[in-house]
């Protein structure tokens, strides 16, 4: 396996630089699977290939250990106060951005208004949302100094008031938009601060190339005060849009890891390369949406019951993704923090039996041979989504359904089907952070991820009620319920839980399956390193 | 010549704006916009979107916005690659696109022409046939295959290459890209050269050549090949804009930063400003190559003449 940047020359010229250069540089080659939108934080469009390059440069209150858990980054510590509405972060001395400036509060303050300017037109800050005023802030009502953050003594500490106790706040802050921003950079160079030149970062690594649409390369970052425990001396993102290739430059010795690799493969992988193949589970759910609107066929509870019945989503998981994916029963997927993992009812056992129960309920919903029931399913255009539509067509099929499949691509999809103008559509959740509340929102009433226009009173609530509470234990209850609400509705179906898949280099360590699947190299070591 | 290449010139002028014009508005006809995705926003946010790129305004001041900035020079920034300027992201890729589409168009003729011209003379030999048979294995078999076995074979299995990467052009990584871009090209040129050769060998001025007691070898050299490079010739035109404007399948099969992934996904990702860029770049690239070839062809052809 290639450990050495240096090995993409050939033999010779290997040969005559190792003569040259005594002590090789430990760097990590990771395929990514696109281009990074930005170094600006607010202007990132989403992806997880753009987070594995941020959480790498910058480093926010909080930070994740190689387990994907929150552990203390450029805050030591906090206090919570007793309403759960303020928190006030205790910044490290010794916390520098690369140009050796200290990171201070101020710079917190000046990120998070910068992310909440309407004017950076960031696609995520409503994930900040719950620092007060900050919707005022973004929607433009506001100032920028209405936000609820303020830097104490002298930039040491940080105020951060909340609209609402919000108990997953420390895991909210490990999410890049939550990262600092270099103020001085930033009031130096204007927009021109993200330039290779120009940037600076506070994290493990800070760049230093971008070849824009191949490859980014970072450096570790000498003024990082945890920089005598970084392994590396640099990482390279490349960007891997064509998967199989990467698993070609994975085998070739070209990349360490490569990230999301195509579940079609999952098998040979397995079976060929199974020390450096990794699954395991993920933040994730993928579902069929359920249209209620007034004169749709799944308005009628009866028939959502009954296409969640014949669902066989152990036929999905093991035969037609062919174990790349878990079967699902629920919305919240397991991993999730402070949640015990829900079931909608009657969706697993004696299939013969949930055949027989699904076609009394069409039966009753009125529909028959005569009248056959419709469905208009779409899919956003992909290998993957077509072999499951076609899967759950089929096994609609027993219960007279006949399915009319629609594949568009992404962003046509997705906006008709906020629209409305289909019976089941594809749709999938990825976690933000780890908490139950970012998928229970999926259907709460008005909600524009609310694609089916679920409307529940009694879950909405459930929601709210959870929103005020503290206590982990009574908001973990009060979500459940409202899960339980939903499923009891069969308001979706749910179908697959999503699961990591990575190429690791068995010869590395500190690199850790985790559920939402984030991997910072700042712990990553070469067996032999040192 | 000279105000026959100036009077082309100026023409191409309101094609290029027809271009742009029609591109504009198909582009904002097409749903979905550069901000729809998977997660649907909150309408402050989109609003805040469609203020900063000036998408709230009536669709004629955007096209008037848009022009105004472009006879600048000002083709605006990405909406998706936001720390790039749609003309740093051209500037920075059409070199590497140029290189291997360059490289490639050489590699094809170098092969292509002597096949087709080998074809051309051994005419329903063996030779013909597999030269042929192999061209048409080359012209069906598509680039998106080619590419991973050559990726597999020479990066994988026998690892004398590497497998995918630009490292800066470094000769090893042009290797594989430059054979799977022109291996269809290749094909196309024998054929085509094979075709070209056979209709002018059959011609009057041939008999007539070989009836002044020309050697065989005289008459192909001096009076063939010329002549029979003309289909060449403009077939060339259009192939080279196309090939050197890259190859959104080589380029992701072997992570080349060239432009050719700009057409298909400044398109998909509705990056307006990108996708205009890359339409009036690859306009004008082919007027001026459709001006080349038109040039040469006077060259190669003494009755094609461009007098006033």
């Amino acid at each position: 396996m290639l450990r050495h940047s240096h090995t993409l020359l050939g033999a010779m010229a290997l040969s005559s630089l190792a003569l040259a250069a005594p002590a090789q540089a430990d760097t990590l080659n990771i395929g990514v699977m696109g281009e990074l939108a930005s170094f600006d934080t607010s202007q990132v469009s989403g992806g997880v290939w753009e987070s594995q390059v941020l959480m790498d440069v910058y480093e926010g209150l909080v930070k994740k250990n190689p387990e994907g858990e929150a552990i203390p980054g450029m805050a030591t510590d906090w206090d919570i106060s007793e309403d759960g509405q303020t928190y006030t972060f205790h910044l490290r001395d010794d916390a520098k951005w690369s140009d050796g400036e200290p990171v201070t509060a101020e710079d917190f303050v000046f990120g998070w208004q910068h992310l909440l300017d309407p004017a950076s037109a960031s696609k995520y800050a409503y994930l900040l949302y719950p620092i007060q005023n900050a919707e005022a802030v973004n929607s433009g009502e506001k100032p920028l100094d209405a936000l609820g953050v303020e830097s104490l003594d002298d930039g040491k500490t940080l105020k951060v008031t909340l609209n609402a106790p919000t108990p997953y706040f420390p895991q909210l802050l490990t999410h890049y938009t939550a990262y600092p921003l270099p103020k001085h950079a930033v009031e130096e160079y204007g927009k021109q601060w993200v330039k290779m030149d120009n940037i600076v970062t506070n994290g493990a690594f800070t760049p230093t190339e971008w070849v824009s649409q191949s490859r980014i390369s970072v450096a570790k970052n000498p003024e990082y005060y945890d920089a005598d425990d970084v392994s590396l001396d640099g990482v390279n993102y490349f960007n891997t849009e064509d998967r199989n290739a990467g698993i070609s430059r994975f085998r070739a010795g070209e990349l360490d890891v490569l990230r999301e690799y195509p579940s079609s493969r999952y098998q040979w992988l397995k079976d060929n390369l199974p020390e450096a193949t990794h699954l395991s589970p993920m933040l994730g759910s993928y579902y069929y949406v359920l249209n209620t609107r007034d004169g749709r066929p799944t308005a009628d509870k009866r028939v959502r019951k009954a296409l969640n019945l014949v669902a066989r989503r152990k036929v999905l998981s093991e035969q037609i993704m062919a174990g790349s994916f878990k079967d699902a029963y629920s919305l919240v997927p397991p991993g999730t923090s402070h949640y015990d993992v829900q079931h909608m009812d009657g969706v697993e056992g004696d299939y013969a039996k949930r055949l027989a129960k699904a076609k009394q309920l069409i039966k009753e919903a009125g529909y028959g041979p005569d009248h056959p029931l419709q469905l208009k399913l779409r899919y956003n255009t992909s290998d993957e989504h077509k072999k499951i539509a076609i899967a759950m067509a089929a096994m609609w099929k027993p219960l007279g359904v006949e399915v009319e499949m629609t594949n568009a691509e992404a962003t046509v999809h997705y906006q008709t089907i906020q629209e409305g103008d289909f019976d089941v559509a594809r749709a999938g959740w990825i976690a933000d952070y780890n908490d139950a509340e970012n998928f229970l929102t999926l259907l709460r009433g008005g909600v524009g991820n609310n694609y089916g226009d679920y409307d529940n009173a009694e879950y909405d609530t459930l929601l709210d009620q959870a929103a005020s509470t503290q206590d982990l234990d009574k908001r973990e209850a009060l979500l459940e319920k409202a899960e339980n609400t939903a499923l009891d509705d069969y308001a979706l179906v749910p179908l697959l839980y999503y699961v990591t898949r990575n190429l690791v280099n068995p010869e590395i360590t500190g690199w850790q399956d985790n559920a939402e699947d984030d991997h910072p190299s700042r712990w990553v070591k070469f067996h032999d390193g040192d | 010549m000279l105000s026959y290449t100036l009077k082309r010139l100026l023409t191409a002028i309101p094609t290029l704006l027809i271009v742009i014009t029609i591109s504009f508005f198909l582009m904002r006809v097409a749903p979905g916009g550069p901000f729809d995705g998977e997660r649907q926003l909150p309408p402050e946010i989109e609003a805040n979107l469609k203020a900063a790129y000036h998408l709230d305004e009536p669709l004629p001041q955007q096209y008037l916005r848009y022009m105004g900035n472009l006879l600048q020079g000002d083709f605006g920034p990405s909406f998706k690659y936001k720390d790039f300027s749609v003309t740093e992201l051209i500037a920075q890729g059409f070199p590497v696109s140029l290189e291997i589409g360059g490289l490639a168009i050489l590699l094809a003729l170098l092969i292509g022409l002597p096949l087709g011209i080998i074809a051309a003379l051994r005419r329903n030999t063996m030779i013909d046939y597999t030269v042929m048979g192999t061209a048409l294995a080359g012209i069906a078999v598509p680039n998106f295959v080619i590419a991973p076995i050559l990726a597999l074979v020479f990066g994988v299995l026998l690892a004398w290459l590497p497998a995918g990467g630009w490292n800066g052009g470094a000769l090893p990584n042009l290797v594989l890209p430059v054979i799977a871009l022109s291996i269809q090209q290749i094909a196309y040129i024998a054929r085509m050269m094979r075709a070209s050769m056979i209709e002018v060998l059959g011609s009057h001025y041939i008999r007539t050549a070989r009836a002044k007691g020309l050697s065989e070898r005289q008459v192909i050299w001096r009076h063939a090949i010329r002549p029979a490079l003309l289909p060449v010739t403009s077939y060339l035109g259009p192939a080279i804009a196309g090939i050197i404007t890259g190859s959104v399948v080589i380029e992701q099969i072997f992570g080349i930063p060239g432009i050719g992934r700009y057409f298909v996904q400044a398109a998909l990702n509705r990056d307006y400003t990108l996708v205009m860029g890359t339409v009036v770049f690859y306009g004008a690239l082919i007027v001026l190559m459709n001006l080349l070839v038109d040039l040469l062809y006077s060259a190669l052809d003494p009755q094609i003449r461009y007098d006033d």
